[in-house]
């Protein structure tokens, strides 16, 4: 049970990649029992809900995790309580609540039979941890209506006294939950073989072995037949419209002002259409089987992108190729 | 319920980052040597495929589309997906030949981590409106876990350096682990502690690559003329998803899985477990009601390579083999998802 050699695997290229931000900015809605939790911090009040077996949960759910009734009887809890488990974060990253090394803890709040976790803060000192330890809850200045209305827990036998100040009176019903994943994406080994050519301004398409399709741009495999696309093909900067479309609405992020035609475009030479831009052309006119030609950006401007053509243009002659 | 038949197994080798290759080029190899280890040509030659993986790890939604592109998916083929570790394709693949619909299947899991903060990312799976805001991470919360164990006295730090120990003895012998050699307790115990009380090897490595599989109906499995290992049984138990409500000490989810899949209807002789932290090896190893004399982890486990969405089918693979070759004669494979051992996947596994 091995693998063989001789894949694509073993065709090694400098390795590209770009880095993106990936963010999910949702808001929530939080239901009547997430809701009335997150409504009570801004009043500096913890609240639980009793669960079928009678123990009060902090923070509520909605159903019992073991009977899957709804549960409905809130409980006034404290916001002081007891450390039954912690660990500790030396190196904090950029998501964490806290930027100095920190205590996640799980805290059995004065009251409540289930424990909260959240960070706790013992300024950085790691020894001053313990289970077992009393803790209340740090409270934040300006309640927002979320989860960070506990900045975090710190030592302490008693209650700060501190209530958040907040400018809303309604119960909380949405909140805000942006989330934002970092990656430096690579390209895979086909298609950085293929953005290496346009770099020098070649549009190179990829086929496998015997096979009978040559893919523009190329993403690692012959789909029909899952075979690697090991052998390069050469394809002329001039294409056929296979379709269109006449884009008339924004589309946000997009520099480009509507109306613009984008096009499937078919490489001389490719079997599989790309998508791209076409210009210079009176877009009532564009039709398929259009015939045209790449516009490339100067040479010195070229990297490793599709934009390196800054769009296709009608082509005039067959004889008029090339542009760049 | 029928008996199901693994005719072949490939994984490719645990790597912390598979440079230019994309998720169709990790792919494409395991799926070639799977078809070609069963002697079938073609996907083609399959009645249906599954596959496990998880599009945030690269950061794009309906990114698992494009690993049928590693397949041969013309003409169409009967195919489904599962945003589970392959393990749950197997599941997947299993009840389709119960119901009838299929006699043979592909399943195949991949992961690309190195591109992402696999730690952050699963960081998504937490409860979003107490936990995911606060960036709780689940390095930190199975940190958690071993502090509940050790401070209740059961489990000892020297039993968790043990687990590494074993494990990175036993990945001596995986060509495709990312971590092995030779360690002792002291040494491990030497180390500083990284989130307290784990230490960083505690933690298992973050591994690119993926996993293929065959299985077919035992009357298939014999016409072809391969050996094979025989899934005796399966079953997949979950907990709640609030981890506070939870004994972190235990694992009720693989002690019924365990139950219902058939483990203590005979002896048991080998077990790979997926444990991505070592102290959840001991949990497991006890709620599966596991004794000394069991072989734990021959490949080495996680600890010596995680290939996350692929690391359950691998279990699976690991276990098959070694029964295959002959070395053990009935086993165990544990599959597990989410926080803390929230979710688990028990297949139990005998010869031909």
């Amino acid at each position: 049970m091995s693998l063989e050699s001789g894949s694509a695997t073993d065709q090694q290229v400098e390795v590209l990649s770009q880095k993106f931000t990936l963010g999910f900015t949702y808001t929530r809605s939080t239901g009547p029992v997430v809701g009335r939790f997150l409504s009570s911090l801004r009043d500096g009040k913890m609240v639980g809900v009793k669960g079928s077996d009678g123990r009060v949960i902090v923070p509520p759910v909605e159903y019992d995790p073991v009977t899957a009734e709804a549960l409905t009887e809130f409980v006034d809890v404290a916001d002081t309580g007891k450390v039954v488990n912690w660990c500790w974060v030396a190196e904090p990253t950029e998501h964490h609540p806290l930027s100095h090394p920190f205590a996640w803890g799980m805290v059995k709040l004065d009251g409540a039979d289930t424990p909260i976790l959240h960070a706790i803060d013992t300024q950085g000192d790691a020894t001053q941890m313990a289970t077992g330890m009393k803790v209340r809850v740090r409270w934040l200045d300006q309640a927002q209506g979320n989860i960070k209305d506990i900045v975090c827990f710190e030592p302490g036998e008693s209650s700060s006294g501190n209530v958040p100040e907040h400018d809303f009176e309604e119960p909380v019903v949405m909140m805000d939950a942006p989330t934002y994943l970092d990656y430096n994406y690579t390209a895979g080994n086909a298609t950085a073989r293929y953005l290496h050519q346009i770099r020098k301004g070649k549009i190179v398409g990829q086929k496998a072995p015997g096979g009978d399709f040559v893919y523009v741009p190329p993403r690692g495999s012959c789909p029909a037949t899952g075979v690697a696309t090991t052998e390069e093909v050469e394809c002329a900067d001039v294409a056929t419209v296979e379709s269109f479309t006449i884009v008339h609405i924004p589309i946000p992020g997009n520099p480009i002002k509507p109306p613009y035609v984008v096009a499937n475009l078919l490489a001389d030479g490719a079997d599989v259409s790309f998508i791209h831009l076409l210009s210079e052309v009176d877009n009532d006119a564009v039709k398929i089987g259009m015939r045209v030609k790449a516009v490339w950006k100067p040479e010195e401007e070229w990297s490793y992108a599709m934009d390196n053509i800054r769009y296709w243009k009608p082509l005039e002659n067959e004889s008029d190729k090339g542009g760049k | 319920m029928q008996d199901v038949a693994i005719v072949s197994f490939v994984q490719s080798d645990c790597v912390r980052h598979a440079g230019a290759q994309n998720e169709v080029e990790l792919i494409m190899p395991v799926v070639q040597a799977a078809l070609k280890e069963a002697g079938l040509i073609s996907v083609q030659d399959v009645d249906f495929t599954c596959s496990g993986s998880c599009d945030y790890q690269q950061g794009a939604a309906f990114a698992f589309v494009a690993g049928v592109d590693a397949l041969g998916a013309v003409p169409p083929i009967k195919e489904s997906h599962v945003e589970m570790d392959a393990a749950w394709a197997l599941y997947e693949s299993w009840l389709k030949i119960q119901m009838g619909q299929a006699e043979s299947a592909l399943i195949y899991g991949f992961g690309k981590s190195s591109p992402g903060q696999l730690s952050n990312v699963l960081s998504l799976q937490l409860d979003p409106y107490y936990l995911a805001p606060l960036g709780v991470d689940t390095i930190s919360l199975a940190a958690m876990q071993a502090r509940s164990l050790l401070e209740s006295g059961e489990v000892s730090e020297v039993d968790l350096a043990e687990v590494v120990v074993n494990s990175r003895a036993n990945a001596k012998n995986n060509p495709h682990a990312q971590l092995s050699g030779d360690f002792t307790v002291d040494q491990l115990l030497a180390e500083p502690e990284t989130v307290s009380p784990l230490r960083k090897h505690d933690c298992c490595p973050i591994s690119d690559g993926a996993a293929a599989m065959i299985i077919c109906t035992v009357e298939k499995a014999k016409a072809m003329g391969k050996p094979y290992a025989v899934i005796k049984g399966i079953d997949h138990r979950i907990e709640t998803h609030h981890v506070t409500l939870r004994d972190l000490r235990r694992s009720p989810s693989v002690e019924i899985a365990a139950k219902k899949a058939g483990v203590h209807d005979a002896p048991v002789d080998v077990a790979e477990i997926y444990a991505p932290f070592s102290h959840q090896e001991i949990i497991v190893k006890r709620a599966l009601g596991l004794d000394d004399s069991v072989a734990i982890n021959p490949s080495g486990g996680v600890l010596a390579g995680h290939l996350f969405m692929a690391s359950g089918l691998s279990r699976v693979g690991e276990v098959a083999k070694r029964i295959i070759a002959g070395e053990y004669k009935r086993g165990v494979a544990h599959a597990t998802s989410g926080p803390c051992l929230q979710q688990n996947m028990i297949t139990v596994l005998e010869g031909m």
